[in-house]
């Protein structure tokens, strides 16, 4: 009875809870990373990237997410290594000129609070990744908040002397932070 | 009691650790830049920065102890031009000593790289990431050492001068009492 009554009065308050997020706003985005060099902190971002989400609160089964990155647009701080990066030890980037994420499911976690599966496909490699996300909606507007941490050497990127965590560690801490709107009502 | 005919022990040890670490950190600083990125070049790069941040430190150490310990006085019969040479050289060297580091860790700052001293403790960065800032400040690094290089030169001929022409105690002054000739 209780829970019933909850769920209803959600759906009389809430009525937003209906929209799907589909609206990406790419010029509000950023995906950036961190990662240590020599114990030290550093980060970088990605300039260059497309994403596809749809989603909606209240149908997850249905929720999409997709995100190209053209690994070339690589800011890392420093022009010698974004030269360095897109180079056949790192990405590789002449052979695989893009990483994609491809989301295959989203839990809710409660609260604002999901996790996202899906499949991170990085220089001829595909692996499982999960990541938490967080949703903050303010009435059309959607702001999706992310991070997880990748391990470099599992798809290869540093190769060679490269390979050596000690220099360039081998987590790669990930961080998205997107702008979905929800398109208004069709109806 | 008589003056001091030398220097304090504690002047020693700073000297010789300093010029040796110097003497590390110069090569050092001029290899690891003409070095294509690697892992390697990273490394020297740190090492770099961290001898330069303990010459820092020790600089500090050795003014403050300078200014409460009064160097030996020359010899008498050296002449006023080269007492006031001397005195000339030895303040520019310590304000290098100071300038050449903090312009490194300035660099550093402007170029987004901070500096963990030894992997462990980070120094603030001094100014905020900016590209045109770093490249400027790199330029002013290696002047600065290219000033820091002449006047070390100079200091070493100034040595060289005092054991083997005028044949004074200049060097042993700055050698513990042991090597005394
Ligand atoms: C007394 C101490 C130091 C000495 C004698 C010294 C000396 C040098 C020299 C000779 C170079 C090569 C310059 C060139 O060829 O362009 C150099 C480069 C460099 N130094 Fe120092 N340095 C000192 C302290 C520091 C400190 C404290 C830092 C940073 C915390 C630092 C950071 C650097 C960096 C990053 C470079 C490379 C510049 C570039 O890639 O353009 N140095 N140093
Ligand atoms: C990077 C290398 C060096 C630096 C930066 C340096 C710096 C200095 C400074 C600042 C002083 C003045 C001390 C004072 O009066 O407060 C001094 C004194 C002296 N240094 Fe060096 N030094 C270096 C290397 C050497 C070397 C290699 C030698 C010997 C071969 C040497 C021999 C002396 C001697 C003999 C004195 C004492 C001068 C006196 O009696 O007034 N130094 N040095």
């Amino acid at each position: 009875m209780k829970t019933l009554f909850a769920l209803v009065l959600g759906l009389l308050c809430n009525p937003a809870s209906a929209l799907v997020f589909d609206q990406v706003q790419p010029s509000e985005n950023t995906l950036t990373f961190a990662y240590k060099q020599m114990g030290v902190l550093l980060d970088g971002k990605f300039k260059r990237y497309n994403a596809q989400v749809s989603f909606d609160p209240a149908k997850l089964g249905s929720a999409q997410a997709r995100i190209e990155i053209e690994l070339a647009s690589i800011d890392t701080g420093s022009t010698e290594a974004d030269e360095e990066v897109v180079g056949k030890k790192w990405f590789n980037a002449k052979t695989y000129p893009t990483a994609s994420f491809v989301a295959s499911s989203i839990k809710a976690l409660g609260g604002n609070r999901y996790e996202a599966s899906g499949k991170l496909s990085i220089k001829g490699r595909t692996l499982d990744v999960i990541a938490p996300v967080s949703f903050q909606q303010s009435g059309a507007r959607g702001v999706f908040d992310g991070s997880f941490i990748l391990k470099r050497l599992d798809y290869a990127i540093g190769e060679g002397e490269w390979a050596d965590v000690t220099t360039v560690a081998n987590e790669i801490q990930i961080r998205f932070h997107f702008i979905v709107n929800a398109a208004p009502s069709k109806k | 009691m008589s003056k001091p005919t030398r220097y304090t022990r504690t002047a020693m040890t700073l000297h010789w650790l300093m010029a040796l670490l110097i003497f590390a950190a110069f090569p050092l600083g001029v290899y690891m830049h003409e070095l294509p990125l690697s892992p390697t070049k990273l490394q020297l790069y740190s090492y770099h920065k961290w001898i330069g941040v303990t010459l820092l430190g020790l600089i500090v150490l050795r003014i403050v102890w300078r200014l409460r310990h009064a160097p030996p006085p020359l010899p008498e019969q050296m002449p006023d031009w080269q007492k006031r040479a001397s005195a000339a050289t030895h303040h520019l060297l310590y304000l290098l000593l100071v300038a050449v580091p903090m312009s490194g860790w300035l660099m550093s700052s402007a170029k987004g790289f901070q500096t963990v001293w030894l992997g462990v403790l980070p120094l603030p960065d001094l100014v905020e990431k900016n590209k045109e800032l770093g490249v400027a400040l790199a330029e002013l690094h290696e002047g600065l050492n290219i000033v820091l290089l002449v006047l070390v030169a100079l200091h070493l001929a100034a040595v060289v001068k005092h054991q083997f022409i005028d044949r004074d105690d200049i060097l042993s002054r700055m050698l513990p009492k042991g090597n005394r000739p």
